[in-house]
């Protein structure tokens, strides 16, 4: 792996560029690397990891037994990629991506490091730019004192912090239970576990139950789940949740059923499951689906994870909701697809190289559905019923706004709402307010989110200054675009 | 509030610290942590206030999704806290709800 200290150490060009360096794009970067592609890997975060691996070359957590096996496993797939030929951009975020006109087929993507811009091309891009928690908007959300369960998973990663005083988690997902045995093992103060999963769930997932006793996940879950619930004070079956403090968060206030109660707190966390990131691919003008059972936007892709756009796939958990395990062998499978459409790799050398990992992922992703179908978040929880609940953080729209735009003007999908109301225009572009958007819509006009829609967004994927877009070397066309 | 876990605390190897000010207040960080994950491990209850009525707001996601942890950084505005590493010296301010445009340039 060779590092990639400043904007200045880029290559003009590379075969393939890799957004994101969790286990999909390291896989990716390392197989393509592999295969004779000259590889870039990009990303945001000071270290490779991704979410689930994050910090694992730089955590302070010493102690194994904190994060637990799982985490460590990314040792392995971080020292792979360094032994790789590819080269490796840290603190990069990647802003935009779009056709290279001077090179039909090929990409120009925006990239900025320390404050500095340049553009780069590519032939191929692999998107391994991940998951995201799902917005869990309830009343008080926005207090200091809130988080979601992983930022402070993070945090705990990151920097070896942990909250400090009494600390409530509250949500559904099979990840809600590694948080919460993860922060209690650092010895984090979990003074309750609020379990929102719907009781009214289970009959659909017992459908599914059968495949899921044949994954490899089940054993470790139940173990989790096990040792979490008795470790830790758990209510389950909660219907309604708030947060309450001036300036911060004093107090978390739930429903179970007729029952009412609060619990005194100085941190609440916050976890609706995970839902792949789609920003950066549905500004790329990937197609993306409504996928009913994960209850997310999800792009589409080929069995060689290739988007709509030629040249573009998507890994990982971008590309829905698998898992870190299988997040790595998509990378690969991805990797295997960019290399067979460069001539590198004949089709039949593709596909026999893939084969075992392609079976392996199979394993994997059996008994996903169940999973996705028992945490499925109740509905009052992916639309908040109170009126007054922020959803849109960034410009600080509430539920009702939405829903009065919605029912009283007739705003049919999101990005007239946009227009309307501002939800979506802020710095986060929609990241936090999109999913909420599109199922107060679909339920005050009572369909679906498949019919709404979702935004239709434009690069820069994520802001930069207009200093850093002025200081861009223009092409003479370019100029010639805006001076008269 | 953050505290750090017993591993992670004052002294402990692989600690250095790193100093820095948060309005002007001095202040510690370890190296290695990000501006937010140095602020929360402060106890800096709230970094930013927001444009349209001007409540306080902490980091929410650490991961670069939420914009919640935007700060000033020499000078600098709109910088997002949970994915800037912490530096030597650093000037870390709240950010005042909506720029104006006679700070325009200041
Ligand atoms: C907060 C959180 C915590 C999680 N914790 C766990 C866990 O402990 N265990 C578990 O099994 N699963 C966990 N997951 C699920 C997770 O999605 C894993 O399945 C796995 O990390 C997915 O791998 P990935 O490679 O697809 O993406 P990720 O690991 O998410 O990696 C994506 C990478 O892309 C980078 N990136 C994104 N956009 C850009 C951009 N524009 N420019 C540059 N870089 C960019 C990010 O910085 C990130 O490093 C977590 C998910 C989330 C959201
Ligand atoms: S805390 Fe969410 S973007 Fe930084």
């Amino acid at each position: 792996m060779t590092p990639v200290a400043g904007i200045e150490q880029l290559a003009e060009s590379y075969d393939l560029v890799v957004v994101g360096a969790g286990p999909a794009g390291l896989s990716a970067a390392a197989r393509a690397a592999g295969l004779g592609l000259t590889v870039l890997l990009a990303d945001e975060n000071p270290a490779p990891g991704g979410q689930i691996y994050r910090a694992i070359t730089t955590t302070p957590v010493k102690d194994r037994a904190i994060l637990g096996e799982d985490y460590w496993r990314g040792a392995e797939i971080v020292a792979r990629f360094e032994r790789s030929q590819a080269s490796y951009a840290a603190r990069c975020t990647v802003w935009s991506l779009g056709p290279d006109e001077a090179s039909p087929g090929s990409f120009e993507l925006g990239l900025s490091v320390d404050g500095k811009a340049r553009m780069i091309g590519a032939r191929q891009v692999i998107l391994a730019t991940g998951a995201q928690e799902r917005p869990f908007p309830i009343p008080g959300w926005t207090l200091p004192g809130v988080m979601t369960a992983g930022a402070a998973q993070i945090a705990l990663k990151g920097a070896g912090i942990v909250p400090a005083g009494r600390t409530v988690i509250a949500g559904c997902g099979p990840l809600l239970y590694l948080l919460a045995s993860q922060l209690a093992a650092a010895r984090c103060e979990i003074v309750a576990v609020l379990d929102t999963t719907p009781r009214a769930n289970w009959p659909k997932a017992l459908a599914a139950l059968p495949d899921f006793l044949r994954s490899p996940y089940l054993a470790k879950g139940l173990k989790l789940m096990a040792a979490t619930r008795r470790k830790l004070r758990f209510v389950s079956n909660v219907t309604s949740l708030s947060a309450k403090g001036e300036g911060t968060l004093r107090q978390v206030g739930f429903e179970q059923g007729e029952r009412q109660g609060a619990i005194a707190c100085d941190t609440l966390l916050l976890h609706q499951g995970v839902i792949p990131s789609v920003n950066f691919s549905n500004a790329a003008g990937c197609a993306h689906a409504f996928d009913e059972e994960q209850h997310a936007w999800v792009p589409r892709v080929d069995a060689w994870l290739a988007s709509s756009v030629p040249g573009i796939a998507i890994a990982g958990d971008g590309a829905g909701i698998g898992g870190a395990e299988s997040a790595a062998l998509r990378g690969e499978i991805a990797a295997f697809g960019a290399a067979s459409r460069l001539g590198k790799l004949s089709e039949a050398e593709r596909d026999r190289q893939a084969a075992p990992i392609r079976a392996a992922l199979m394993r994997l992703l059996h008994g996903r559905r169940f999973l996705d179908l028992l945490y499925r978040p109740a509905p009052q929880f992916l639309a908040p019923p109170q009126d007054e609940t922020i959803i849109c953080r960034c410009e600080e729209v509430t539920a009702g706004q939405v829903r009065d735009a919605a029912a009283r003007l007739g705003v049919t999908g999101p990005n007239q709402m946009k227009a309307f109301l501002r939800c979506g225009m802020g710095p986060c572009q929609g990241r936090l307010c999109g999913p909420t958007v599109v199922e107060l819509i679909a339920q005050t006009r009572g369909t679906t989110p498949a019919e709404v829609g979702y935004y239709r967004l434009r690069p820069p994927v994520k802001p930069v200054t207009l200093a850093e877009l002025a200081a861009l070397p223009q092409t003479e066309a370019a100029v010639k675009a805006v001076v008269r | 509030m953050f505290r750090p876990i017993a591993e992670a605390r004052e002294g402990a190897a692989g600690t250095a610290r790193l100093s820095f000010t948060f309005d002007g207040k001095p202040l510690t960080g370890r190296s290695g942590d990000t501006v937010a994950a140095a602020l929360l491990a402060n106890g800096i209850v709230a970094c930013r206030e927001t444009p349209v009525s001007d409540t306080p707001r902490a980091p929410y996601c650490l991961m670069g999704v939420c914009f919640d942890c935007l700060v000033v950084i020499d000078g600098i505005g709109n910088r997002q806290g949970c994915l800037v590493p912490l530096a030597e010296g650093m000037r870390i301010e709240t950010q005042h709800g909506r720029r104006h445009l006679a700070e325009v340039g200041q």
